[in-house]
């Protein structure tokens, strides 16, 4: 997978992952390209689309467009799997997760998505396995945020 | 749970945190930057505090901000000091931040190696997970070389948590650092059969996409993964192995025979169709890109496996409800389909289905697979549901990609599957009708190009032209039709070119007179006015021939009427044209009102016919042995006429770039008499090789085609009825036809008889099986350079009756090479290859003298002028043994009666000792060219100047102080029907590369009245060729040289030599100045030194040359005229 793209259904960008270098600009241009590609499809229409020399692959979740571009040779229907199992990871981890949910824990959601792929290759196929290690990653967050936390600033409490 | 605490305490820290800045942007989304600006400058104050909390909560919206496409690419430092922290939870923000933000130029990179190898070897597996991930984002050559060994050893890590991310980097590792492979590899490859699943199937990962870069490494690994294959239940797994299996296979055959099995299994039994679409998916990519060169051996896997089987799981796919899986069916069947298009062709009826899917892009797949699935039989039927389709069709867009796939369908392969042409006039007329679309040009190319090569279509042709004229304001209706007037453009050149066919040609005039037809576009217009002038001829020809006259008065008078209106025209070709043709008519009307005849003349301003010419036809042409090209066809210009044409148009020559059919024109009769004379000639000749009777008559269709009884049956009626569909009518008639056919045939064959098919080429009916049972109706002109048997006929359209001979003299059989330059368009020049039996007396033929008094009738000249280009005659011939001779002659009138008297014959020999020159530092650097000038006409030629236009490379050895202009006078006179040889020496820098050198010779032709000043171009062609002398090597020195290794390699292949292995051997010696070696069997090593001491070695095989040379550019030079000599052959 090249890379992987959250937008809204106004456009707006919520989440994005690259697996190959490119500078800032041609990641910029790349992305108002395909959000207004992908945005401009009829619901009706099926998830795959030729862009460039890449397959695109995208599926619609309520208001959120999730948006793989995969090579030539990648199956499409194992990267649909791919964006399904994520979105089922973000629902479990947030208990039923909305776009909100995602703005306003972007690096979280950033942590499952680099739990579950890493380097643009799906890494653990268990969901059990991904949340588990979240879950894990976050109480050593928590308990170190406490102990900072009174240590620091005390007042606060 | 977890997630509320650290909210709920974060929330308590700070002023702004991220959910801050979060809700202040959805709060002022009026004047969002100033909002961010204000926050940036925030993050800035916030990021200067030591306070190491406040940095992380500032990186953390900072990568916020990057997301929305602020640049943050300044705090790439402090984002490497929260990476640094020792708290986890400010560590994974810092590399989430570093992981989103930075890229390979990211300067501060360099600082972290350190930083990520502790975090590396922390105690703490998310401490080393989360260094291992953002590490994936932003590996860099020098921390990928850092950090190779320390990664390595985290794949053998205790926890399989890390082991699996450890695994999955290393491909970024690779990619980045390809040393690092070697020795990672082993370690990569026990993780195979790591007992963690999850480590396991990020090993496939990793070795499946190295294999997929290069699967040669990997086959030892086969084994391996085929125990995976046949255990593992990961869908996941099991796709990427069978990823690395199609990317194997084709470099291990046996290994496609074991593949069937557990293959066929996964197909019959998986539920995930993700599987199954890779498998079918994988078992026919490996086909058809096949990397290496076994690609016969890799056709094992699929030829084994049954296509039908994949064919009926993908008719599953298309049959699904779901979009996705349908979409991928028919694009996977488009894969088969090139490999098996008879599986794919009985699922017709379910892609002509998919047209009418809600989704476009899944009707624009189904239409590319419908391309590839026309077959003479079906290509009507599914045309006619095409043409429903763009009837019902929404938008313009899919409506006009409709409309060309319809074209490209139609007209792929040179119109291979049509069988009825009158059919597919009747489509495109049909697709005039078509509402707003945008491809009236491409719908005009085709019906021109159907008229023009489909001889036996035209008069149906005209007659739908006729009417799309006479209904022209159906089209031009309203605005948004103005693409489709494009199509007038043609209606309007095929009636008037072909106006003999034509009904009612006062009709189609007074419709292209039209005071409307002032609103079309200009080019339009210009055809217009053009064509309405052809049509006037036609129709004064067909009116004189009345006793009354006033007829053609009042068409002449029409043309006056209307033509004004097109004189006011805006646009200048449009004017221009009616402006001439306006005075023309009037200048008819004026001879008309003396009673005078008229209408032969004005048609012959139009007369001839055009015909396609292959770009490289004129090359192939053998020119019949005894055929006089020294004789006038006609007479000659007269001189006053010619002088006003530049001698400069010598060079302009026109070279035809494209393969569009040529129009030429053409006299039928000095055409038929022409082809009489040739078959006699042919046949008294022993060296010309006979067409078969088959392919001769493909140019004799138009009786054949009487045969077929579709074109008799008279379809006036319904096609007078603009906006009634009509096609439809045709596939019924063709489906008689080919019932008729059908049973004559049968007839014929239980007769036995061995008559041919009646007129019709054999080259269409070449499609497979049953395909060969439909025989076209007309026949398609086609233009290819494989075509041998047209340019016996295109021969005779470049020679027309207003051709200027010219003679041609040559000195041995060798065929012409490809030096030449034989302008296509040329109707002047020919050249005559003679027999060797004639090079001894050939000094002593006559040439034909003709009297340049006798008169040309006015009309002749401009008939030539009209469609004649000037040609410019001058070609070049390499011939001979170390000689290469040049054929010189001019089609400029004005000297080309000279010309065709004197002739000139130049020879070049290489300076063969380069010692002749002592003590000359540019020895080997020069070359004598000698040439025999012969006087083959009567009158007394006298100052010869020589000159040549130098190039950088090579220069003309002039007599000191003279200008590097100037010409050498040749020393000599020449007296009717001498000859005599004058040698030129010339400086040759560089003699890896052939040259051309263009020059002049200027000379006095005397008569007993007059002298004249005359002038010659000429180029000289120093091939590579002529640098190398034969120079003998005994074999063991022959050895040595190869052994020296300072040699470069290259090698030939020579295509469809079948000559007797010596004949091979003695042509390279002969033409290109080798000399054997040695000979084994049907190998031999050859060689040849260059005049600058290059070596040049050949190995020659019967089918293949390699050869070495100390000059590489040299050898391509000398291995590409071999190719040459033998692709004459």
């Amino acid at each position: 997978m090249q890379f992987m793209l959250l937008f809204s259904r106004q456009g707006k960008l919520r989440l994005q992952k690259w697996y190959v270098p490119l500078c800032d600009k041609e990641k910029k241009k790349i992305t108002r390209e395909l959000v207004q590609t992908v945005l401009a499809r009829k619901p009706k229409m099926c998830s795959f689309l030729e862009w460039r020399d890449l397959k695109i692959v995208y599926k619609r979740y309520a208001s959120l467009y999730f948006c793989c571009a995969i090579e030539d040779q990648d199956n499409e229907l194992i990267t649909l799997e791919i964006i399904h199992r994520y979105v089922e990871l973000l629902d479990k981890y947030f208990g039923s997760v909305c776009e909100l949910d995602i703005i306003f824990n972007f690096e979280k959601a950033y942590f499952i998505l680099d739990e579950f792929l890493l380097g643009g290759e799906a890494q653990e196929t268990s969901k059990k396995n991904v949340l588990k290690a979240i879950e894990q990653a976050d109480l050593l967050q928590e308990c170190k945020t406490e102990k900072h936390e009174s240590f620091v600033n005390p007042s606060c409490i | 749970m977890a997630l509320k605490i650290v909210k709920g305490s974060i929330d308590r820290m700070f002023d702004k945190n991220l959910q801050d800045l979060v809700r202040g942007i959805r709060n002022h989304k009026e004047d969002e930057a100033k909002y961010i600006s204000t926050c940036i400058d925030e993050i800035k104050q916030e990021l200067k505090q030591d306070n190491i909390a406040v940095k992380a909560n500032a990186v953390c919206k900072l990568t916020y901000l990057q997301m929305l496409g602020y640049d943050v690419s300044w705090a790439a430092f402090n984002i490497v000091e929260v990476m640094s922290s020792s708290k986890f939870t400010y560590k994974r923000i810092g590399y989430l931040a570093a992981s989103q933000c930075f890229h390979e130029s990211t300067d501060v990179i360099m600082l972290t190696t350190n930083q990520i190898r502790k975090d590396l070897s922390s105690p703490n597996q998310y401490d080393t997970g989360v260094a291992l991930t953002g590490l994936s984002c932003f590996v860099t050559p020098d921390l990928a070389r850092d950090l190779a060994n320390d990664i390595m050893t985290l794949m053998s890590h205790t926890k399989p948590y890390i082991r699996k991310k450890a695994v999955l980097i290393m491909y970024k590792v690779f990619l980045k650092y390809p040393e690092s492979l070697r020795p990672a590899f082993p370690r990569l490859k026990e993780k195979l059969e790591d007992p963690d699943p999850g480590v396991q199937s990020a090993a496939v990962n990793v070795i499946c996409e190295l294999a997929r870069r290069n699967p040669k490494n990997y086959l030892s690994l086969a084994p391996l993964f085929f125990k995976l294959m046949t255990s593992s239940t990961n869908n996941w797994v099991l796709i990427k192995i069978i990823k690395l299996f199609g990317a194997l296979t084709p470099l291990e055959p046996r290994l496609g025979k074991k593949l069937i099995e557990p293959l066929t299994n996964l197909i019959h039994s998986t539920s995930a169709m993700s599987l199954l679409y890779e498998c079918v998916n994988t078992v026919y990519i490996d086909v058809n890109t096949p990397p290496l060169p076994s690609l016969s051996l890799s056709l094992c896997l699929y030829l084994s496996l049954p296509p039908q089987l994949c064919v009926q799981k993908l008719r599953i796919l298309i049959e699904d409800s779901d979009q996705n899986l349908k979409y991928l069916g028919l694009l996977a069947m488009s894969k088969i389909l090139k490999t098996h298009p008879k599986s794919v062709q009985s699922h017709k009826d379910l892609i002509l289905q998919c047209l009418d899917d809600k989704d476009e892009s899944i009707r624009l797949r189904a239409l590319d697979l419908l391309y590839g699935m026309v077959s003479k039989k079906n290509l009507m039927e599914i045309v006619k549901k095409l043409m429903l389709h763009v009837d019902k069709a929404e938008g313009t867009t899919y409506r006009d990609e409709l409309l060309t796939k319809i074209i490209d369908i139609c007209s792929q392969s040179n119109y291979q599957y049509i069988t009825n042409f009158e059919w597919y006039i009747s489509i495109l007329v049909e697709l005039t009708r078509l509402e707003g679309t945008r491809h009236g040009h491409l719908i005009a190319s085709q019906m021109l190009d159907v008229a023009i090569r489909v001889k036996a279509i035209r008069g149906f042709a005209v007659a739908q032209m006729a009417t799309l004229l006479d209904n022209a304001h159906l089209l031009t209706g309203n605005m948004q039709r103005m693409g489709i007037c494009e199509v007038l453009y043609a209606a309007a050149w095929i009636c008037g070119e072909f106006s003999e066919h034509l009904e009612n040609p006062m009709q189609t005039l007074e419709a292209m007179l039209r005071p409307k037809v002032a609103t079309l576009p200009g080019h339009i217009q210009a055809v217009y006015v053009q064509n309405a002038a052809k049509l006037f001829a036609t129709v004064l020809k067909s009116q004189e021939g009345n006793t009354d006259s006033t007829a053609a008065q009042e068409t002449s008078q029409l043309m006056i009427d209307r033509l004004p209106l097109f004189v006011q025209s805006a646009n200048l070709e449009v004017q221009e044209r009616a402006s001439c043709i306006l005075q023309l008519v009037k200048y008819i009307q004026k001879l008309q009102q003396k009673d005078v005849e008229v209408a032969e003349e004005v048609s012959a301003l139009f007369a001839g016919e055009l015909n396609p010419v292959a770009p490289k036809a004129q090359k192939k042409v053998p020119v019949p042995e005894g055929l006089d090209l020294d004789s006038w066809i006609n007479e000659p210009p007269s001189e006053s006429e010619s002088e006003d044409e530049q001698p400069k148009a010598i060079f302009a020559k026109e070279e035809p770039k494209h393969s569009r059919p040529r129009r030429e024109e053409v006299d039928e009769k000095e055409l038929a008499k022409r082809r009489e004379a040739r078959k006699q000639e042919q046949a008294n000749n022993p060296f010309y090789i006979k067409a078969s009777p088959s392919s001769q008559k493909v140019y004799q269709e138009a009786p054949g085609v009487e045969h077929i009884p579709v074109v008799q049956i008279d379809l006036s009626v319904p096609l007078k009825v603009p906006g009634l569909p009509m096609s439809d009518q045709y596939v019924k008639l063709e489906e008689e036809r080919r019932q008729k056919e059908r049973a004559e045939k049968k007839k014929k064959e239980k007769k036995k008889r061995k008559e041919k098919r009646s007129g019709r080429g054999k080259k269409h009916d070449s499609g497979p099986e049953s395909e060969e049972d439909i025989t076209p109706a007309h026949q398609v002109d086609i233009v290819t350079e494989e075509m041998p048997e047209w340019s016996i006929i295109t021969s005779y359209i470049f020679i027309k009756t207003k051709s200027y001979c010219v003679t041609v003299h040559v000195c041995s059989s060798r065929p012409l090479a490809d030096s030449e330059k034989l302008p296509v368009r040329s109707h002047r020049a020919a050249e005559a290859p003679k027999s060797p039996t004639e090079d001894g007396d050939a000094t002593s033929q006559e040439p034909k003298k003709k009297s340049s008094k006798e008169k040309r009738e006015k009309k002749k000249d401009k008939d030539r002028d009209r469609k004649v280009r000037i040609s410019t005659g001058l070609f070049l011939c390499l011939l001979g043994n170390h000689s290469h001779l040049i054929l010189v002659s001019s089609g400029l009138p004005g000297i080309n009666k000279c010309i065709q008297k004197s002739k000139l014959v130049f020879c070049f020999l290489p300076l063969t000792k380069v010692y002749d020159i002592q003590g000359n530092l540019q020895d080997g650097s020069q070359v004598v060219v000698s040439v025999i000038f012969e006087n083959k006409c009567d009158s007394f030629l006298k100052s010869m100047e020589f000159n040549v236009l130098d190039s950088l490379n090579s220069k003309l050895q002039r007599p000191e102080g003279s200008g590097p202009h100037d010409g050498l006078t040749v020393p000599f006179q020449l007296p009717p029907g001498v000859s005599n040889e004058a040698r030129f020496v010339f400086t040759v820098q560089s003699i890896i590369m052939p040259q051309k050198l263009k020059g002049t010779l200027t000379f006095i032709v005397k008569n007993e009245d007059s002298s004249t000043h005359e002038k010659l171009d000429f180029k000289l062609h120093f091939t590579c060729t002529s640098y190398l002398i034969t120079t003998p090597c005994y074999s063991d020195a022959f050895a040595k040289l190869l052994e020296s290794g300072d040699l470069k390699c290259s090698s030939v292949r020579l295509e469809g030599v079948n000559m007797p292995f010596h004949h091979l051997l003695a042509r390279i010696c002969f033409h290109h100045h080798f000399s054997v070696v040695e000979r084994i069997d049907s190998c031999a090593s050859m060689y040849s030194r260059s005049i600058q001491g290059h070596h040049v070695c050949l190995l020659v095989k019967t089918v293949s040359i390699d050869a070495k040379c100390d000059e590489p550019t040299l050898l391509g030079n000398v291995l590409d005229e071999i190719k040459q000599t033998f692709s004459q052959c």
